[in-house]
């Protein structure tokens, strides 16, 4: 059982270098930042995975941190970088 | 009868066993659509659709096909609420950059003069 949980970790894995190559071309930073919670998204199934198969049952923490922190990352992105919070109107604040 | 009994686990075994695989066959094959999303759709908002609603159907499946493995009550509810939180973090997350989205395609179009 373990190797089939190592053999779908690595499949995962092979979907985030898909994801990766989207953060690298993606057009708008929006689109990087979505990689980003694929990113968070897969990376919890990996963490839960790999407990199981290595026997660390530590790893689910991590898995429960990855998920809090990857909505916070976003939080940031729009509160900083996009400033949803401002009226659009009068020029406000762009990323470039 | 003892033997009759041994047999029986063995079959039960086997079946969960299977039915864990299986499980672990169709995350799989979610979190594969979901990237394939990301990779191919044409713009943003599509991407978000794709994204944040497929990989946590996968990711359900993953834990699901891992709740069967559990030794402990405690475990099996720590890994629901992990899905539980990521479920809550991707629709949040969806939500807001769905919103950066749209506000900045107004800001745009508002800056050339297009009216909305």
């Amino acid at each position: 059982m373990n190797q089939i949980l190592n053999g779908v970790a690595a499949f995962l894995l092979l979907t985030l270098l898909i994801a990766l190559i989207r953060i690298w071309r993606g057009p708008d930073t929006a689109d990087r930042m979505l990689a980003s919670q694929l990113f968070a998204t897969t990376g919890v199934a990996l963490l839960l995975l790999l407990a199981q198969a290595q026997a660390m049952p530590a790893l689910v923490d991590v898995a429960l941190t990855l998920a809090v922190l990857s909505v916070l990352a976003i939080v940031a992105f729009v509160t900083r970088v996009v400033r949803i919070d401002e009226p659009s109107s009068d020029g406000g604040r762009r990323d470039d | 009868m003892s033997l009759l009994l041994t047999v029986g686990a063995e079959m039960i075994e086997t079946a969960l066993f299977l039915f864990q695989c299986a499980l672990l066959f169709v995350g799989c094959l979610f979190f594969a659509v979901g990237t394939l999303g990301l990779f191919r759709l044409p713009d943003t908002l599509t991407r978000i659709h794709a994204l944040t609603k497929v990989d946590n159907l996968g990711l359900g499946f993953i834990v699901l096909a891992l709740l069967l493995q559990t030794s402990s009550v405690a475990g099996a509810m720590k890994m629901l609420l992990v899905w539980a939180v990521a479920l809550a973090a991707s629709a949040t997350s969806a939500h807001l950059v769905a919103r950066a989205v749209i506000d900045r395609g107004k800001g745009d179009s508002a800056r050339e003069g297009a009216d909305d």
